[in-house]
């Protein structure tokens, strides 16, 4: 008995690390679905819990059948065994009553689906793009509609990495939140630029693959304001699990505010493509838009990263080469990798300003570029 | 060299099976890999580049590596001596199917050490995420090529014995239910292998011969590639899942003392599951944007398939009725399965509602389904089927005792794994991720320390089967009192290397 002996141990052991797992963490234990904020989400909840209630009664039935047999037709206790092996009529019968129940819970669930493919009649319209590693909004039709942002997540690389605490939104937290109005329904439309990624809200019921190449929608409508959280749920390389999704429901005067506001900003920080820049300057901007859109492959380092295919921007020819190389290969991408085509995602600056900082940095020495260039490289 | 050019069936089952038990633990060692760096949140062993590539590889490993060939091993042992055949039909192409193997396993594992890494795309394969990986994406498509062949030759090879070599008076509905359930099998494969092979070529060619199979830009479509893969894929479910049913439909009647309750009804079940499962595969797929018509129609055909199903739970614990029971290791791991298996389907049905299931897609939730299914159900049928002729095979008795310990050791920890990931994905923690948000640590940490459980606990199990080869209680001709097919009946124990040479006479 040595061998059970350790393994009791063993146990002992491991239930005590588990306790003091438990007890040990801050955060309340999600369990459950988190509260519904639509009545679509609390639609899916209650279809959930009403086919668990008929899945643990014929669980229950059928496994109580299982183990009175085990405790009162076992051998040790002198049953001998019956021989019956056929029965046409029970065959029959527990065939037809689990397809009876079968369409009991077909049938308000075909309500649901019909109802959650409805797309029709939006108040607000806003086209989703996934993109290796952020997600792009642009609120096409409705109030707010010419509104075009960028959201990536704000988690500090020293929190994932442990160097410091982790925050309260540990991984849900973005720089430019979707803002929606309560009350209102709002279609979701759905594309990638690169690879396949999947936009997901589940307080509010809705989720949708994001499909590079084609548009796909869904809905929803937030009874109640607040902020929801998601992630992208379709693994889309190696940042997948650091996209999240924010939601922010605001009341409706409160959404017009945001609206204007956004605008103004919008139209403040939208550069004159025209404009001379300072090298500094462009540097200075360069090193935000690297942190936020090259850092992931490219690294911090400048050195690249071989598991990615990204290659080392210090010390290369190409980058601190001619002008338009560097400057078609950011609008365009390289086909069949991870560079992709930036041209939509960044504008005149931001792509002279990043260019102009890789060819300045880690040791690297030569020309500036200006918006203007990049500019005339557009096709 | 005995090994290399053997042609016996037996000699190839015993390889089978240890090829899947190398591939278990190399797949298993990569899990508990996965689950040590999701044990804390924040990123602490794995960079997330590393973390992708090994659940693609813990996935394909486990798939083809270890669960596919562990019942090919019990085929090729088992399904000639109980039809009573001498050998498999085509003997040569037997040892081939085998050897062609260990190249694909090379082929996976090498991978890791092409520049770029394995594969970080998942299990599945997703284009147009295919496109961006280096080489190890070619060497994993060349490596399922490579085992798709072996299943096809080994399927061809298993119908071929099945339907020609039975002995004289074995009719079809005379044969024992994993013979059936082998035979449904390897018509599943020979349906469903070629076209996976199709999907990871175009995948090959759209990154390097520049076609756009499943490139928009080109005309073509990524959703094309989730179409093609779970038109195998979904078929893939129950080639793994079948003669698992086999086993345990051998087991339980064995342990019961009675015969097995609604034969042909389990026969006419198999073949319903084995039909529809061609008809539901993209309930895999509910949140690509799928027409209305296309969700409802899914959803029905998947909800169908819980009929057959419930027939062979309800059929299983019909026999186990009025027994006279008792509970060996073989026994337990076939009263594990049945639980934990039909729990597995269970969530099933409850992915098969569409609006529920967008909800919980490529959530943990999906995760802690398919493990109850793969694990629960066709390695637990696996351990009970080599516990159960373990003493056919080698001669000798296994420890009872220590047998038992493995059963409970691995049913607390599989469900300390697996159970509370229910939670998780109900709380909404994606899969495929290699950090989470806060809220998701306790499970995470109660499902790694039950990982790390589950692995040692697999090193008791090899200890017993080394100790069991070794020696031990000699084995008599039928150590299970209420076994009753031919392989127990005809055939003495240790089996003899060469069986049934003059082939018996069935009445």
């Amino acid at each position: 008995m040595k061998v059970s002996k350790l393994i009791s141990t063993l146990i002992a052991l491991s239930t005590g690390v588990m306790a003091a797992a438990v007890s040990g963490s801050a955060h309340a234990i999600a369990w459950y679905f988190q509260t519904p904020a639509s009545k679509m989400a609390a639609e899916i909840d209650w279809l959930h819990q009403v086919v668990m209630w008929i899945i643990l009664v014929i669980f229950v039935g059928v496994f109580g059948f299982m183990f009175y047999a085990c405790y009162a037709h076992r051998r040790s206790v002198g049953h001998k065994a019956e021989q019956f092996h056929e029965n046409t009529t029970v065959e029959i019968l527990w065939t037809v009553i689990p397809a009876l129940i079968l369409i009991v819970i077909a049938w308000p669930v075909t309500k649901t689906v019909i109802a959650q493919k409805d797309t029709s009649a939006p108040d607000l319209t806003i086209k989703v793009t996934g993109y290796q590693w952020k997600w792009g909004y642009d609120y096409i039709k409705g109030e707010g509609e010419g509104i075009s942002f960028l959201s990536t997540m704000t988690t500090p690389r020293d929190q994932i990495e442990g160097k410091e605490p982790k925050g309260e939104h540990y991984l849900l937290e973005v720089d430019n939140e979707v803002v929606v109005p309560v009350g209102k329904k709002v279609r979701i439309i759905a594309t990638a630029a690169d690879v396949i990624h999947a936009w997901w809200i589940p307080a509010l019921g809705a989720k949708q693959d994001a499909i590079p190449g084609f548009l796909r929608d869904i809905w929803f409508r937030a009874e109640q304001t607040g902020t929801f959280r998601g992630q992208c749920t379709e693994l889309c390389g190696k940042e997948h699990g650091f996209m999240p999704i924010v939601v922010r429901v605001v009341a409706a005067d409160d959404y017009s505010k945001w609206v204007d506001e956004k605008k103004k900003s919008l139209a403040a920080a939208a550069d004159d493509p025209n404009k001379q820049w300072d090298v500094k300057e462009l540097i200075a901007r360069g090193e935000k838009v690297y942190a936020g859109t090259c850092v992931a492959c490219h690294q911090a380092t400048g050195k690249g990263s071989p598991a990615l295919k990204a290659p080392a921007l210090a010390g290369n020819k190409f980058v601190v080469g001619a002008e338009q190389g560097p400057i078609d290969t950011v609008l365009n991408g390289r086909p069949n990798t991870a560079m992709q085509a930036f041209k939509q995602q960044l504008s005149d600056t931001e792509i002279a300003a990043v260019i102009t900082y890789a060819r300045n940095t880690w040791g690297n020495k030569a020309s500036d570029v200006q918006p203007a260039e990049v500019k005339a490289r557009r096709k | 060299m005995r090994w290399i050019t053997t042609t016996n069936h037996k000699d190839i089952g015993t390889l089978y099976l240890w090829f899947s038990f190398v591939m278990f633990s190399i797949g298993g060692l990569m899990a508990v890999g996965i689950r040590l760096e999701l044990f804390s949140p924040g990123l602490q062993f794995l960079d997330p580049d590393r973390f992708n590539q090994l659940t693609t590889m813990h996935g394909l490993i486990m798939v083809f590596g270890a669960i596919m060939p562990v019942f090919v091993g019990f085929a090729n042992w088992q399904i000639p001596m109980m039809i009573g055949a001498p050998d498999m039909a085509f003997a040569r192409l037997n040892n081939w199917s085998f050897w062609l193997l260990p190249f694909a396993a090379t082929l996976l594992v090498l991978s890791f050490f092409m520049p770029g890494g394995a594969p970080g795309v998942g299990w599945t394969m997703y284009a147009p995420l295919t496109v961006q990986m280096g080489i190890g994406m070619d060497l994993t498509i060349f490596a399922v090529h490579l085992l798709g062949m072996s299943s096809i030759l080994g399927s061809i090879n298993i119908i071929t014995t099945i339907l020609n070599m039975r002995a004289p008076g074995m009719t079809l509905m005379r044969m024992p239910l994993f013979v059936w359930t082998w035979l449904i099998t390897a018509y599943l494969l020979v349906a469903a292998m070629p076209v996976l092979a199709g999907a990871v070529t175009m995948t090959l060619t759209d990154r390097h011969f520049g076609t756009t199979f499943f490139n928009a830009a080109g005309g073509g479509d990524p959703v094309l590639y989730q179409h093609i893969f779970w038109f195998f894929g979904h078929p893939e479910v129950y080639i793994i899942a079948l003669p698992g049913f086999g086993v345990i439909s051998q087991v339980i009647p064995a342990f019961s003392r009675k015969p097995l309750f609604g034969y042909a009804s389990m026969v006419y079940a198999t073949s319903a599951i084995a039909i529809i499962s061609f008809i539901v595969w993209a309930h895999h797929m509910y949140t690509v944007g799928m027409p209305v018509t296309g969700q409802l129609f899914f959803m029905y055909a998947t909800m169908i398939i819980a009929v057959p199903t419930g027939v062979k739970v309800f059929n299983w614990v019909a026999t186990m009725w009025k027994g006279s029971l008792t509970f060996e290791t073989p026994m337990l791991f076939a009263c594990g399965f049945l639980f934990m298996f039909t729990l597995g389907g269970f969530t099933g049905l409850v992915l098969a509602v569409v609006p529920v299931d967008i909800q919980m897609h490529d959530t943990y939730y999906v995760v802690a389904h398919f493990h109850y299914v793969m694990v629960a159900g066709a390695l637990f049928a696996a351990f009970a089927g080599v516990y159960f002729w373990l003493p056919k095979w080698t001669g000798h008795m296994y420890n009872e005792t220590l047998g038992k310990w493995h059963f409970w050791l691995t049913l607390i920890f599989f469900n300390m794994i697996f159970f509370v990931q229910h939670f998780l994905g109900l709380a909404g923690m994606p899969r495929r991720i290699p950090d989470y948000p806060l809220m998701f640590e306790t499970w995470n940490k109660i499902s790694s320390l039950g990982a790390f459980g589950m692995g040692l606990a697999q090193l008791l199990f090899l200890y017993i089967v080394i100790q069991t080869i070794r020696g031990g209680e000699k084995a008599p001709q039928k150590p299970w009192e209420g076994a009753d097919s031919l392989e127990w009946t005809h055939l003495p124990t240790p089996v003899p290397y060469h069986t049934f040479e003059v082939q018996p006479v069935i009445k």
